[in-house]
C-alpha cells in the first residue's frame, strides 16, 4: 500500500491547455510531480505559472488535457483532492473586517478540521502570529498579510502545497524565516511543493527540480544545478534572465 | 459525507456572523428601514382609516403587506449582500480552492437570508401593536405560510441575481437592490390582481408573491386562508427555486471556464 502510495505521483498534468478566446494561456504542457518533491515553477510575466496553478486547483477548467492529484481526478475527486491541498498567494485576499483568528477559524471549518483553536494556536505560533490574532485582517501590512495567507495555507497540513510567490513583500529577514518554516514543515511532513516565484535564491534554496514555462508551454526543466550549467551561466538567476530577455526578443520579432 | 458538509455551510454563516457581530451599524442598517416603512404605512393607514371604506374593514391591510413584502425584500438581500461581499473581498478564489461546494455556499447564502430577514422585520413586527393596534400573528398560520413563501422567492430572486453578478462582474451589483424593485408593481402588494390590465394579470399570477398578497387580503378581509393560493405559490416557488439554483450552478461553471474566480473584486 505504502509502495503504491509512492508509486503514484501526486501530480499527473497531461496534454494541458487554456485558451481564453484566441489567446492561448497554456499551450500543451504535460508533467508529474513526485511524492515529498519541491518543484519551482519559472518564467516571466504571462508565462502561464497562474493559469496552471489556477487549473491545478480546480478555479478553472483546462479547454484539454487532463489532470489526475494523488491519482485521481480533480474534476470526479475534487472534494477528496482539496480538503488534501492548500495555496498560498500574497495576492489572495481575506476578508478585511474579519480578524486574523476569525479568519483561520473560518477556513479551518471549511477544511473540516477538529480542535480548531489548537491547529489555530500551532499555525499561528509557526508563523509567528499570535501578537495579530484579534487585529482585523485589513489593518495588517503587506508582510504580516503573507505570513497569515502561510498560515491558512498550513492549516490542513496539506500533502500538497501550491505556492505563489510565497514571500514576496517581506523584508529579508521575515523571508529568511518563513523559508525556514516551508522547509522544516516539509522535512517534517514529507509534503509535495509547488513553487512559482521570482526568487531564485529562493527556488535554490527549496527547490529539486525546475520547470520553465515561456508562451504557455514548459521549454526546460532540471535540477537548479543543471539548468546553470546547460545555460554556462553562474547562478539561477542568470538563467531566468537569459530565457525571459530571449522571449521579449523573440515576442518582438 | 453529510457532516462536512454541515460543518463548511456552518464555517460559512459563521464568517458572515463574525461580520455582523462586528458591526452593530449593519444590524442598525438591517432593522432601520423595515422599521421606518411601518412608520410611513402606519400613518398613512391611520389617515385612510377616516377616508376609506374598504380599509376600513381591515385596518391591518397596509401594515401587513407593508412587513411581508420586507420579506421579501430582505430575503433577496439576504442571499445577495452576503455573496458580492465575497466578491467585494476578493474571496471567490480562497473560498472555492477549499472543499466547499457551489451548493453549500447557496445553502449557507439561504441560512443567512432567514437571519437577516428575521432580524430586519421582527422589530417592526412588534412595534406595530403598540403603534397602530396591528398584531400580524393574528394571522395566524397563514403568516407562517406567507412568510415562508415569500422567503423562498426572495432566495429565487437572490440566487438569480448572484448568478448574473458571478457572470458579469461587479458591473451588475445594483440588481441585488433593483432586481426585486422590477417585480414590484406585479406582486400586487397592496392592491388585488384584478386592478392591474389583463395582460399584465397573465405574468403576475405567475409570481408567488402575488398569490401570497392576494391570500393575506382573503384572511385580513374575509377570515379565510385560501389553500388554493397558498398551493399555486408554493408550487412555483418550487419551480424557480429549482431553475434558479441550476442557473447559479451553470453560471459557476462559466466562471470556472473563463477564470471569472481569479478576477473578482473592484
Amino acid at each position: 500500500m505504502a509502495l503504491l502510495e509512492y508509486a503514484t505521483p501526486t501530480v499527473q498534468a497531461k496534454g494541458l491547455v487554456k485558451k481564453y478566446g484566441k489567446i492561448l494561456a497554456v499551450n500543451d504542457i504535460s508533467f508529474t510531480i513526485s511524492k515529498g518533491e519541491t518543484i519551482g515553477l519559472l518564467g516571466g510575466n504571462g508565462a502561464g505559472k497562474t493559469t496552471t496553478i489556477a487549473m491545478l486547483l480546480g478555479l478553472l477548467l483546462p479547454t484539454a488535457g487532463q489532470i489526475k492529484i494523488f491519482g485521481e481526478d480533480i474534476e470526479k475527486g475534487r472534494n477528496r483532492v482539496l480538503s488534501k491541498m492548500n495555496f498560498s498567494s500574497p495576492y489572495v485576499d481575506f476578508p478585511k473586517r474579519l480578524s486574523v483568528v476569525e479568519n483561520l477559524n473560518v477556513y479551518a471549518r471549511l477544511y473540516g478540521l477538529e480542535n480548531v483553536t489548537a491547529v489555530i494556536n500551532r499555525v499561528a505560533q509557526n508563523m509567528e502570529l499570535e501578537e495579530f490574532l484579534q487585529r482585523p485582517t485589513g489593518s495588517l501590512s503587506a508582510g504580516q498579510m503573507t505570513r497569515v495567507s502561510l498560515a491558512k495555507a498550513l492549516l490542513n497540513d496539506p500533502e500538497l502545497l501550491l505556492l505563489d510567490e510565497p514571500t514576496a513583500s517581506l523584508d529579508p529577514d521575515t523571508g529568511d524565516t518563513v523559508r525556514s518554516h516551508i522547509e522544516n514543515w516539509k522535512t517534517e511532513k514529507g509534503a509535495t511543493i509547488l513553487l512559482a516565484s521570482h526568487n531564485m535564491n529562493e527556488v535554490e534554496r527549496l527547490c529539486s527540480k525546475v520547470m520553465v514555462m515561456a508562451k504557455g508551454q514548459i521549454i526546460d526543466k532540471g535540477s537548479p544545478s543543471e539548468l546553470v550549467d546547460r545555460y554556462g551561466r553562474s547562478s539561477l538567476e542568470e538563467v531566468f534572465l537569459d530565457i525571459v530577455r530571449q522571449e521579449k526578443i523573440n515576442r518582438e520579432n | 459525507m453529510l457532516g462536512s458538509s454541515l460543518t463548511r455551510i456552518n464555517a460559512m454563516v459563521l464568517r458572515h456572523l463574525f461580520v455582523l457581530r462586528r458591526s452593530w451599524l449593519r444590524i442598525l442598517e438591517i432593522v432601520y428601514w423595515p422599521t421606518m416603512q411601518l412608520f410611513l404605512w402606519g400613518f398613512i393607514t391611520l389617515f385612510f382609516l377616516k377616508h376609506s371604506t374598504w380599509l376600513a374593514q381591515a385596518a391591518g391591510v397596509l401594515i401587513s403587506a407593508v412587513l411581508l413584502w420586507d420579506v421579501l425584500f430582505r430575503s433577496n438581500l439576504g442571499v445577495t449582500l452576503p455573496f458580492i461581499e465575497e466578491m467585494w473581498a476578493r474571496n471567490l478564489a480562497s473560498l472555492f480552492i477549499t472543499p466547499l461546494r457551489p451548493i453549500e455556499l447557496v445553502l449557507s447564502l439561504a441560512i443567512l437570508s432567514f437571519i437577516r430577514t428575521t432580524i430586519s422585520v421582527t422589530p417592526a413586527a412588534l412595534i406595530a401593536l403598540p403603534l397602530f393596534q396591528v398584531w400580524v400573528f393574528d394571522v395566524g398560520f397563514g403568516l407562517i405560510a406567507f412568510f415562508l413563501n415569500l422567503l423562498f422567492m426572495g432566495w429565487c430572486i437572490g440566487l438569480t441575481v448572484a448568478a448574473i453578478v458571478l457572470r458579469f462582474g461587479l458591473a451588475a451589483e445594483s440588481l441585488c437592490w433593483l432586481g426585486v424593485f422590477l417585480l414590484a408593481p406585479i406582486s400586487c402588494i397592496y392592491y388585488p390582481i384584478t386592478t392591474l390590465p389583463e395582460w399584465l394579470q397573465a405574468i403576475a399570477v405567475a409570481l408567488p408573491a402575488a398569490h401570497v398578497f392576494e391570500g393575506m387580503r382573503y384572511v385580513l378581509f374575509d377570515g379565510v386562508f385560501r389553500w388554493d393560493l397558498f398551493v399555486r405559490a408554493t408550487t412555483l416557488n418550487g419551480i424557480y427555486m429549482v431553475l434558479s439554483t441550476v442557473f447559479f450552478l451553470r453560471m459557476f461553471h462559466v466562471a470556472r471556464v473563463k477564470g471569472l474566480l481569479l478576477q473578482q473584486g473592484e
